[in-house]
């Protein structure tokens, strides 16, 4: 088991290295450079002034060495300009060129510096990250037990009417986009013109013009169930249906098993059989959907966190890619590159330890 | 002219799709004729979910193909702007309509560059259903092609395959979007090397599946291969050569057509994001059906390892990537959604359905009617695609 781990964490930090380098070399490309140096310095730099800009920070060394400094292996970039003034990788306004360090990269805690916000990516991303952890955290206490009681109703009793409509509602969720489904909540729920908002304020039911907040803005304040629901709901949904299908066939299974039909025809109720016998054993392949399950989370939050405008990780995500900011973009798919990756390895662990039968030698 | 009512809205709507419902019915009473004659595809019709599904997906492919390079169900050009019709609500008259020879009225209203939502809506599901089945196709030919020799030869190769799917699959589709379809990536050329790479495939898994059954008749298998190569190599050549792009290795004259570059870079990173989960499902499907005792024979007889892979496992692995290929095209076609919703990829006033519903988000609490049509579209596709899986996979599992 050990070793199983050891070799997975090999495997992972290599998949790692791997991706970050292939976002580093798309990001580097000359073009992408160059955009930066207008963005950054002047809009109406000629040829020669961008390569001075870009040699001035650094940007100009071959790609494995800038690769290497921002890793923190190699020593930061220094540019001596002619007055004498040295910059470099590590010099800032905190330490000058005698009492910087010689390596700062990503190993030693230096995630550089935003263009876009203009602030260390390590306080971006962490502000950020917590923003999204509070909508993950809803998603999943929303979207799980959902999920899981569709999905044991529906594989209870294989064929029954109740299966019938929950597979059918499953199958709808699946095939209901973040996109879509976050429109049409908006156009029922949230709009001062349409949907049900306006009738339950004509009745008196609500004191708002709307039911719903179509902007989850105010929500990285404070969350409330008027701002948060929608957000909330649109993510989880999608994940929920599919989550809901692995359960049913799980469940399925399980109850065609020779031990329920034993413990029926002792005469054990119907119900005490599904909590006691069936689910237990119903709920292992699950688990590992739903680990997997948070990779594509992370898509949906992309979405949702732009088109309700809640300023997370996704977004972030969104404002980094759209203006090429390299270090956020690479402290981004660091970060979820990471939670990929650990997901995946708790799911197979779980998975082991969740199933006696599995053993890894 | 007054606005129509809801009513006469529904009706002029359903009188604009007559012709694909006449196809629709053709279809269906064609097919339940003679469903005992058409295996799998005419058992789909004794399935109720299969046939919804199956009603769904034609509905829009009829659509698509009538009222796209037919031009036959739309009411207005979709690029066409008329002044004063600016976020109007459905079934408002087109001013001076007569005169100009234009259908009276803008059927479900203007959006917000007062081009009829109705048109745009049609004109986007030909998009959808020419990008979506072909892209999926060359992710199966990608899929399978690797899939298969990872899962049967596993070892060294199979580490090494699976270790560069996994790598695709921990990206974040979004990132890596953005990543591969911003205009600066474009101008580098990487996405048309990435064509390149990606779309010989196709002809890798035509000379093998070719090859391995005829090597032994070299006069059958000769004149066939060299047929079948030009026609694929003279495609292949067309696609990924443009006049003026990067890759430009076909001269004018024998280029075929050209794929507009914002189309081939979709195409090619929807391709990307798609092809690593096929591989996995293959590769796990050729790893179960290699130990079967039919595959046992057929090493004993002496075939050699690329028949075995293709003639054999691949004919006994269909069930299960048929229902994964109707999955898929839904799945591409939310990806697709996913692209335009960013503004990723295709022309800003391109009607596909991700793109419309970008652009009528930003006014959602006052004009609805400009999203909502392209959302219930993707919708009824893509659930009509699962229904469809769904069904498919019930009555493959029945015999």
């Amino acid at each position: 088991m050990k070793q199983f781990i050891l070799r997975r964490l090999g495997t992972m930090v290599l998949t790692a290295l791997c991706l970050t380098f292939i976002v580093f070399v798309l990001t580097n490309l000359a073009p992408n450079l160059e955009k930066v140096a207008k963005n950054q310095g002047n809009a109406r730099m000629n040829d020669q002034e961008v390569h001075s800009w870009l040699e001035k920070r650094g940007y100009l060394a071959p790609l494995p060495i800038k690769y290497g400094q921002w890793l923190g292996v190699l020593p930061g970039y220094t540019h001596q300009a002619d007055d004498g003034v040295i910059t470099g990788r590590c010099i800032n306004k905190d330490n000058t060129a005698q009492t910087a360090p010689t390596f700062c990269g990503v190993l030693q805690g230096h995630w550089g510096i935003s263009t876009v916000f203009r602030k260390s990516v390590s306080s971006v991303i962490s502000e950020r990250l917590a923003l999204t952890g509070w909508l993950m955290m809803w998603v999943m206490i929303v979207m799980v037990p959902g999920a899981l009681i569709i999905g044991v109703f529906a594989g209870m009793r294989e064929g029954s009417r109740t299966d019938r409509s929950l597979s059918t509602v499953s199958i709808l969720t699946t095939a209901t986009p973040e996109y879509v489904s976050g429109v049409i909540f908006i156009a029922l729920l949230a709009s001062s013109k349409f949907g049900i908002s306006p009738l339950l304020h004509e009745w008196g039911w609500i004191e708002t013009k709307t039911l719903f907040k179509g902007t989850a803005t105010s929500a990285m304040k404070e969350i409330t169930f008027i701002n948060f629901f929608l957000p909330v709901i649109t993510i989880a949904l999608y994940g929920m249906g599919y989550i809901a299908r692995m359960t049913r066939a799980s469940m399925t299974e399980v109850m065609t098993a020779q031990y329920i039909r034993t413990a029926r025809l002792k005469g054990v109720s119907f119900p005490a059989v599904v909590m006691k016998h069936a689910l237990r054993n119903a709920l292992i392949a699950p688990f590992t959907v739903i680990m997997l399950q948070i990779p594509w989370l992370l898509n949906g939050v992309v979405i949702v966190e732009t088109l309700f405008n809640y300023k997370g990780f996704g977004w972030t995500l969104v404002q980094a890619a759209g203006n090429n900011d390299i270090e956020l973009l690479l402290g981004v798919s660091v970060v979820s590159v990471v939670v990929v990756l650990v997901t995946q390895l708790i799911s197979d662990i779980g998975y082991v330890y969740l199933n006696p039968r599995i053993r890894i030698s | 002219m007054e606005p129509l009512s809801w009513g006469a809205i529904i009706t002029r709507i359903f009188l604009q799709f007559g012709p694909v419902w006449i196809a629709l019915i053709a279809t269906f009473a064609l097919s339940i004729a003679y469903k005992r004659k058409l295996g799998l595809y005419g058992k789909l019709f004794d399935s109720t979910i299969g046939m919804i599904g199956f009603a769904l997906v034609m509905f829009w492919v009829f659509t698509a193909i009538i009222g796209g390079p037919l031009d036959m169900i739309v009411t207005h050009d979709a690029l066409t702007q008329i002044s004063g019709l600016k976020n109007k609500t459905p079934g408002i008259a087109v001013p001076g309509a007569e005169e100009k020879e234009l259908y009276s009225y803008y059927l479900l209203g203007g959006d917000n560059l007062a081009r009829d939502v109705f048109s745009r809506m049609v004109k986007g599901s030909w998009v959808v259903v020419a990008i979506a089945p072909l892209a999926t196709v060359f992710a199966f030919m990608v899929g399978i092609t690797l899939g298969l020799p990872a899962g049967y030869f596993g070892g060294k190769l199979d580490t090494l395959l699976s270790f560069f799917a996994n790598l695709i699959l921990a990206f974040p589709v979004i990132l890596l979007f953005y990543l591969l379809v911003t205009p600066e990536i474009v101008e580098t050329g990487i996405p048309s090397y990435m064509a390149a790479v990606l779309f010989i495939f196709p002809l890798i898994f035509a000379a093998v599946l070719l090859n391995s059954r005829y090597h032994t008749q070299p006069r059958i298998r000769t004149p066939m291969m060299i047929g079948v190569l030009v026609v694929l190599g003279w495609l292949y050549l067309s696609t990924i050569s443009e006049v003026g792009s990067k890759i430009a290795v076909l001269p004018a004259y024998l280029d075929g057509f050209d794929v507009p570059g914002g189309i081939l870079v979709v195409f090619v990173s929807v391709v990307f994001v798609n092809s690593p989960t096929v591989f996995r499902i293959v590769r796990s499907l050729a790893m179960d059906i290699k130990t079967r005792d039919y595959v046992a024979a057929a090493q004993t007889r002496g075939e050699g390892a690329w028949y075995i892979m293709l003639w054999e496992i691949l004919p006994n692995a269909r069930g299960p990537l048929i229902v994964d290929f109707c999955l898929r095209i839904g799945y591409t076609t939310i990806l697709l959604g996913t692209l335009g919703f960013f503004g990723l990829g295709l022309p800003p006033e391109s009607p596909d359905w991700g793109s419309t519903i970008n652009e009528g988000r930003k006014l959602l609490s006052i004009y609805l009617h400009p999203a909502l049509p392209p959302a219930l579209a993707l919708l009824s596709l893509v659930l009509g695609l699962n229904l469809l899986a769904d069904g498919l996979r019930e009555e493959s599992l029945r015999d």
